[in-house]
């Protein structure tokens, strides 16, 4: 069993492998371009483990920012987290000595991973989600280490490979279209964001739309959480 | 450049906020969980990959060259291939060369 389940973690994490690596050399390569080489890029990667975060941070170190406008930076960027966190809390609740890490390193990409709460038959589960969660940890910082080592010698244009991550979210925007019957919180992320795009500017539509996300789904609990009881 | 010990200390207030944000809500609701935030936790996955999306096409300039084309088209690769094939890294690769071979070759 155990081995089936480490074979199980890596094959779903086969998706993100593609993407991490390339995504983390895209930022090894960018914090070695900005003057933070391996040790920087790496220790990054291994403590905060956010993707567009790790972007942003590397504008915030190189212009020298203050510590209070770093943390608000961070938790305006990454807010969405406690959205992950809070649709995991009872998937996770009995995960045990694996939990800690778990939430450490629920990223999006992991989140996609583990979010509609299947684990493969024969798995454990818990085992089965520390994994994934390990693998995909361990090919950003695998990404990280590379860029910053191939920095500067890339033998081919990198332009436009950062097109990964939104591949990602299509992807996986489109597979939970077609695998579910219930596309109502779909539409409301996909549009409510859009419309807070529009209105706020791409600076700061992320956490008026998680309200807006938050408020819609509310105020439509009574249609959709009955549809939800009747369909499992 | 940045005084060294400055940047530490800035990479360990993000990543301590990051870590903070994806503990809170687990601290928060440790000991059960609030009928309405299981609810919650049921239906945002779906709009959280909405957000997602439209999250990494923030920056996409429409009103200028080359107007958001090669977004559009490598998107709808992506979305075709995925409907075709439903095969997630087949979509997320193929989508990736579109995009690139678009931002380098043509436009």
């Amino acid at each position: 069993m155990g081995k089936r389940t480490v074979k199980e973690a890596f094959l779903s994490s086969v998706p993100v492998m593609a993407g991490y690596i390339v995504l983390g050399m895209g930022f090894g390569i960018l914090a070695h371009n900005a003057g933070y080489g391996l040790p920087w890029a790496f220790a990054m990667s291994l403590l905060m483990y956010a993707g567009s975060m790790q972007y942003v941070g590397i504008g915030l170190l190189t212009g020298g920012a203050s510590v209070l406008n770093t943390l608000l930076t961070t938790i305006m960027v990454n807010a969405r987290h406690l959205f992950y966190s809070i649709s995991m809390i009872d998937r996770y609740r009995d995960a045990g000595k694996y939990k800690p890490y778990m939430i450490f390193a629920l990223t999006d990409e992991t989140y996609s991973l583990l979010c509609d709460g299947k684990a493969p038959e024969g798995t454990e589960p818990h085992r089965y989600r520390f994994l994934v969660s390990l693998f995909n940890h361990f090919y950003w910082i695998c990404g990280s280490v590379l860029g910053s080592l191939l920095g500067s010698v890339l033998p081919f244009s990198t332009e436009g490979i950062e097109f990964s991550m939104t591949a990602l979210f299509i992807a996986s925007f489109t597979e939970q279209w077609l695998s579910s019957k219930q596309h109502i919180p779909a539409a409301v992320g996909l549009l409510g964001t859009l419309g807070c795009l529009l209105v706020f500017g791409p600076g700061k539509f992320l956490i008026p739309a998680m309200l807006v996300i938050t408020l819609a789904l509310s105020l439509l609990r009574g249609k959709l959480d009955a549809g939800k009881e009747a369909e499992s | 450049m940045t005084a060294p010990a400055h940047s530490a200390v800035l990479v360990a207030v993000m990543a301590g906020a990051t870590i903070l944000l994806r503990f809170l809500p687990f601290i928060a609701f440790r000991k059960r969980t609030p009928r309405y935030v299981a609810y919650l936790g049921r239906v945002l996955p779906p709009a959280i990959i909405g957000m997602l999306v439209i999250y990494c096409l923030k920056d996409v300039q429409v009103h200028t060259a080359p107007f958001g084309v090669p977004e559009l088209l490598a998107g709808a690769a992506v979305v075709l291939l995925q409907a075709w094939k439903r095969n997630s890294l087949l979509s997320i690769l193929a989508g990736t060369g579109v995009y690139m071979l678009l931002v380098q070759a043509v436009f």
